[in-house]
């Protein structure tokens, strides 16, 4: 066993001091000789067909590089999982915002007027905005039906359950779209060119996405592409699969002007053009015992895929399976589907689906507990699954989970049950209504099914020059503290000093590919082949004779300096294995859906004001069991910006859509959490170590998403007495609500 | 063109740029000051807050015209003055900083504060900041930070 010196402890991020003096290099701090501008002219409309394109104005046209779809060398597509999108319109438009020209010139302001005078003839074509519509085949817009993709998860029979039941209750639930608003906007650098091919610099999560869509873009071998990712100022999903877009757009510039071009996007452009949260609509129907058993759950999961399918069969996935909860129930069918709309594509963001369906299942659980006479804590007492017991998807949880424990310290923390009482009395004579309300909830670690196993991640370490030791992997920094706990992984591996260990700036030309940084995967997943990888260095190092069984950090130097002179290099690799016994059968979507689950219970505390239909959220107690906690500090930092987002999410974050395009496209109507909002949010983790994560770890960064929102619409249901279906919750939707 | 005159980061500074200018690119992309950011561009992110004359503003709505004759402190500057080294380990002790883009406006923010009231309560801080937006940190450690280094 090592023994862990760095594990464990709150060790500073590595890059935090050069983000605080400014001197960290964002993509629009950079700037390369003879670089120039680009922008992207999109479209008007939400369907119709392209007839003509024309370049109007007096304006010095042939001084600005213009791009269209026949200007592309390879495939007019965005290759992720399918190559469906294409890079620029050619013919059909599906959306608003849809990319059509490019343009490029060193003058920005020339740029934005020439931005205004390309004009377009389009035939404009029936739309579909909505879910209902899409479903009713207002028109058709994708396939035969407007069904982007569909799945059906089945374990028992439900209709045994229905049969049975001394209860069946139904709900409707939905949530709307969320913006991403990471503060850095999004941009590219490219130079290309046939000789060297395309080289970009960006702010993204997943170099080798990139590297894929414009290996097809340009139709180039693999070491013609190189994507390097700078400081990235937020992610959140929202650079996972829109900068490969992005990106072929300014290596389409670079390679038609032959000029560095960068491409860096207005917020008001980053927020119509680019991902959100999937709008959802989830129905449920619940068959209970007059005791509270759950007996069987039915639930119907729709996603608004957006326009194409993009990253929408992964992202209805996860919500499918996190759709029943952290419960034990006999009979269960979730048929779920994402639709085809004419707005943008909606994308990956910070939960993934999770959020969607969890908010429907945890506010519908109140409501049953409610028809029963039971209180919210007993419904869920009497279903938490429990160590030996099977998911929906007849996963059988192999590790302990106890969370009556979760509930019980969460209880405790937010003083739940004394709170209840006196807020029964205070609320009688108060205009202002206190309420308290929880979720309880899972996320599954890593990528879903056999992701894991198909992507075949590599990440390595290797001994550099100067005797220090640096780890390879395309697992990107955006926030969340990779640099610093990769380090500490390592170091701890290594039994070296965690200031020995560099970790490389992602480039596909010297990076191994991880994986894409998504799916709470980082931590557990990648950092536990960068672990293996150590250790297999260390093993290559002992085996060489140059390093003993006890050694200090510079005898380690000392060792690998040997080594290099010796044998030219010292790097080792390691290469994803699924642990032992998982299984996972895509065709019935049965088995192990993830290798482990974070567990959690959150408890919000909220107040209404019902004069002014404003609530402010009091108190947030966070509980929850992530594996070992690699680094309790930015472990509390991903938990509390995480359920801060959520709080946005639930009561204060917008998107009002007209003709399928963002109307509210601008921070001052689009309002977030800032610091006059926010709880002091108080953060529990109990921890248990996971065997088969780094160093015991789980995945962490999308947990926080998913529980706040139900937790604190179930408050606010739980102050008014509103039957509340829907989120986000404005005061307009209370005030219509409660009077 | 007409010259700008201003002290910028206490060292007198001469620019010959359009008075209308955003004073964000003219730091930015005249002078290569790159630790002011752009987040929104239109007065409500404060990524690009700078302090002119002492008082937080934001840079992106400034025109250049407009800092004639003052005196102009970016993060560059800011950071510099001993009197904040102390916000520069607080925020890497507290975890003030994640993805770091509202960073650099927290930090110019911060010290006009304590430069202000160097011993702030926790609201006072709440109410300095509210003119920053931070999407990672949830801003407690945020606040925490500052918090440390008034004491
Ligand atoms: S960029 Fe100036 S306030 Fe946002
Ligand atoms: S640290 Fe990312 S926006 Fe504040």
């Amino acid at each position: 066993m090592l023994k862990s010196t760095f594990v464990g402890k709150s060790v500073p991020r590595k890059e935090a001091l050069s983000k605080i003096t400014g001197a960290a290099k964002y993509i629009d701090d950079l700037s390369f000789p003879g670089m120039i501008h680009g922008v992207t002219v999109r479209s008007p409309v939400a369907r119709g067909r392209l007839k003509k394109i024309s370049f109007e104005g007096d304006l010095p046209w042939n001084e600005i590089t213009q791009v269209t779809a026949k200007d592309i060398p390879g495939e007019n597509c965005v290759a992720v999982i399918l190559k469906e999108q294409p890079m620029l319109v050619d013919g059909m438009i599906n959306h608003p915002e849809e990319p059509i020209v490019l343009l490029a010139h060193p003058d920005r302001a020339l740029l934005e007027k020439a931005r205004k005078n390309v004009k377009f003839e389009i035939e404009a074509l029936p739309s579909v905005l909505s879910i209902d519509d899409a479903l009713s085949k207002k028109a058709v817009v994708w396939g035969s039906d407007n069904i982007l993709k569909s799945y059906l998860v089945e374990k028992g029979d439900i209709s045994q359950a229905f049969a049975e039941a001394d209860l069946i209750v139904e709900g409707e639930y939905t949530t709307g779209a969320q913006e991403q608003l990471y503060i850095e906007p999004n941009g590219m650098i490219a130079v290309a060119n046939p000789k060297d091919g395309v080289t970009v610099w960006g702010s993204l999560q997943c170099p080798f996405y990139v590297h894929k869509a414009l290996k097809t873009l340009f139709g180039l071998p693999d070491d013609k592409i190189r994507v390097i990712q700078v400081e990235t100022g937020g992610g959140f999903g929202g650079k996972e699969d829109y900068p490969s877009l992005i990106a072929g757009h300014a290596a389409l510039l670079a390679w038609k002007s032959g000029r560095p071009v960068k491409i860096i996007y207005d917020r008001a452009e980053d927020m119509a053009a680019t991902t959100k949260r999937h709008p959802s609509r989830t129905r449920h129907k619940t068959a209970v015992t007059k005791e509270g058993k759950i007996l069987g759950m039915d639930i119907d999961f729709v996603l608004d895929g957006g326009a194409y399918l993009t990253l929408s069969s992964v992202v209805l996935s996860r919500g499918t399976i996190h759709a029943p909860g952290p419960y034990v129930v006999p009979h269960v069918r979730i048929k779920s589907a994402a639709v085809a709309t004419n707005t943008p594509p909606h994308g990956a963001f910070r939960g993934f689906g999770a959020p969607q369906s969890i908010f429907a299942l945890e506010r519908h659980l109140d409501v049953v507990a409610a028809r029963l006479g039971l209180s919210p804590e007993e419904i869920r007492r009497r279903n938490f699954i429990h160590q030996g017991q099977q998911t929906a998807t007849s996963q059988t949880i192999k590790e302990p989970v106890d969370f009556d424990k979760l509930m019980d310290r969460a209880f405790e923390m937010s003083h739940y049950h004394s709170k209840i009482k006196r807020f029964e009395i205070e609320n009688k004579t108060s205009p202002i209504k206190k309420g308290i309300g929880f979720a309880a909830f899972m996320h599954g670690s890593g990528f879903t099914g056999s992701g894991e196993v198909y992507l075949a991640s590599v990440a390595g370490v290797e001994a550099t020059s100067e005797g220090r030791i640096r780890v390879l992997a395309s697992s990107t920094e955006i926030g969340q503290g990779k640099n610093t706990v990769f380090a500490q992984i390592v170091a701890d591996a290594l039994c070296v000093d965690v200031g020995l260990v560099d970790v490389a700036q992602p480039d596909t030309s010297v990076v191994p590919n991880s994986g894409p940084t998504v799916a709470s995967r980082t931590t557990s997943v990648v950092g536990k082949l960068v672990e293996d990888a150590a250790k297999g260095l260390q093993a290559t190092l002992r085996q060489s004779g140059f390093l003993g069984e006890s050694y200090t950090s510079a005898q380690f130097q000392e060792a690998c300096l040997v080594y290099l002179e010796k044998f030219g290099s010292l790097k080792t690799l390691s290469q994803y294995k699924a642990p032992p016994g998982i299984f996972w059968d895509d065709e019935k979507y049965r088995g192990d859906a993830y290798g482990t689950f974070a567990w959690a219970v959150y408890v919000a505390e909220v107040s209404v004001d019902t004069r002014t239909f404003e609530v402010k959220v009091d108190d947030f107690v966070a509980v929850q069991e992530i594996g070992r906690v690699v680094n309790p500090l930015l472990a509390q930092g991903q938990i509390e910006g995480g359920v801060i987002q959520a709080l946005g999410y639930a009561i204060y974050e917008n998107v009002i859509w007209k003709d399928g395009r963002m109307a509210n496209n601008r921070m001052t109507n689009y309002i977030i959490p800032t610091t006059m909002d926010v709880p002091r949010v108080q953060v529990h983790f109990e921890e248990v170590p996971y065997a088969y994560g780094a160093a015991g770890s789980k995945g962490i960064g999308e947990l926080p998403m998913d529980g706040p929102a139900p937790a604190v619409i179930n408050a606010i249901a739980h102050a008014t007495g509103g039957d509340f279906k829907h989120i986000p919750l404005m005061p307009e939707d209370l005030m219509r609500i409660l009077t | 063109m007409k010259p700008t005159h201003f002290v910028l980061n206490g060292k007198k500074t001469e620019i010959a740029s359009p008075p209308m200018s955003r004073l964000l690119d003219v730091l930015r992309e005249e002078l290569h000051l790159t630790g002011t950011k752009e987040g929104c561009g239109e007065g409500e992110c404060g990524a690009c807050s700078v302090l002119i004359d002492g008082e937080v503003v934001n840079s992106c709505l400034v025109p250049l015209a407009q800092v004639e004759g003052a005196e102009v402190r970016t993060i560059e500057g800011v950071i510099e003055d001993p009197r904040f080294k102390v916000l520069q380990s607080e925020f890497v002790a507290h975890g003030g900083a994640q993805c770091g883009i509202c960073t650099p406006g927290m930090i110019v923010s911060s010290a006009s504060l304590l430069e202000k009231n160097p011993h702030p309560r926790r609201d006072e801080i709440e109410n300095a900041l509210a003119g920053n937006l931070c999407r990672c940190t949830g801003y407690s450690k945020i606040i925490d930070s500052v918090e440390a280094a008034s004491k």
